[in-house]
């Protein structure tokens, strides 16, 4: 994670590394299987919390099982993915966050201007009240203006 | 060399060398970009599906139809299949062709199961009357997953084929190339699943 977020002065510290810099590198059985255990355990976890329902809090665990998500697919770019800011001098890392940048943009923006639109448009009345239920998970937008 | 004097000669300009490029060497970062337009695709099914989800239109809701132990049975067996691709490719690495062979065809076993579970799935769907066209919930989520499962299909395929391939010509440097192309294809296909099972089938049950 730290060498995927800095582009800039890592390149040269991580000495480790260095032996397999080549354009597609493939990591070795040990980097697999920490992928591999790593993936088991951020799968196994959010399933377990929403099954069990340990926490009691539906927008807790949301928020949760959303990080374990995110911590998954940095797992899986650097362990099976082999990403990192050395190959292709770079420019796989730039396509990436490019990409990145326009995901976050489509979906935020998406759910964004929808809630506002279906918040506006709906009659009032009881269906007003099963659109704020549906919403429910974007109650920390529901505060902007 | 044609400096001022007007000579008629046709002017040429040469390169000081050529470069000389190995065959495919920007296959990888072209395949890349491959892969990032998809991510893309897959980005507006997943936007389209967080504005729709929530609209049942009096139909059955994500947890009245998402079963999830077999999601999660699901997840694994992609998972699973990511690992033994890796194998494949450390295997493809030391020229090792049996192993290589050995590894991809139980890589296609377990994508196989994935498609047979999520097939099983959608069809149990559709007999309860939950097809795509009974809400805009369920057609979202029918083109956000069914789009995965069909990517995951042609990864079979040409899973199939690459291992015709290597068996034909073994573990020449085009075959290689491809076999990488595949792996960053596969490992791709579940760095999305990650988002299908927590944002469609997780948050789906928890809402």
């Amino acid at each position: 994670m730290s060498d995927a977020v800095h582009p800039h002065g890592h390149d040269h510290s991580h000495g480790h590394h260095d032996d397999h810099h080549e354009e597609g590198s493939h990591g070795s059985f040990g980097s697999y299987m920490i992928g591999f255990g790593l993936s088991v355990i951020l799968t196994a976890i959010p399933f377990w919390l929403v099954m069990s329902n340990v926490l009691g809090n539906p927008a807790l665990t949301g928020v949760i099982i959303m990080a374990f998500a995110a911590v998954q697919v940095v797992v899986h770019m650097i362990y099976f993915l082999h990403m990192n800011t050395r190959i292709e001098s770079g420019w796989s890392f730039m396509a990436m966050m490019l990409t990145i940048v326009l995901v976050v943009i489509v979906l935020s923006g998406s759910m964004w201007v929808m809630y506002h639109m279906n918040n506006n448009m709906m009659p009032h009345g009881d269906m007003n009240m099963s659109a704020t239920h549906d919403m429910s998970d974007m109650q920390n937008m529901s505060e902007m203006p | 060399m044609s400096s001022t004097t007007a000579t008629l000669e046709p002017r040429a300009y040469h390169l000081p060398e050529e470069p000389h490029l190995h065959e495919g060497h920007s296959t990888m970062l072209g395949f890349w970009m491959y892969l990032m337009s998809d991510c893309l695709i897959f980005a507006i099914l997943f936007a389209t599906y967080a504005v729709l989800g929530g609209n049942f239109a009096g139909g059955p809701g994500p947890k009245d139809l998402f079963d999830l132990p077999l999601i999660a049975l699901n997840t694994a067996m992609l998972l699973f299949s990511s690992i033994t691709y890796g194998f494949a490719m450390l295997a493809m690495e030391k020229n090792k062709v049996s192993a290589t062979q050995g590894w991809l065809f139980i890589t296609l076993l377990f994508g196989g199961a994935f498609l047979f579970i999520e097939l099983y799935e959608f069809s149990h769907l559709i007999h309860e009357g939950a097809g795509p066209w009974r809400s805009a919930f369920l057609s979202a989520f029918f083109t956000l997953v069914g789009t995965h499962g069909l990517h995951v299909t042609f990864g079979s395929i040409w899973l199939i084929t690459l291992m015709v391939q290597v068996a034909k010509k073994g573990l020449i440097p085009a075959n290689k190339r491809r076999l990488m192309c595949l792996s960053m294809f596969w490992h791709f296909l579940d760095v999305i699943w990650i988002g299908v099972f927590t944002f469609v089938y997780l948050m789906g049950v928890l809402r």
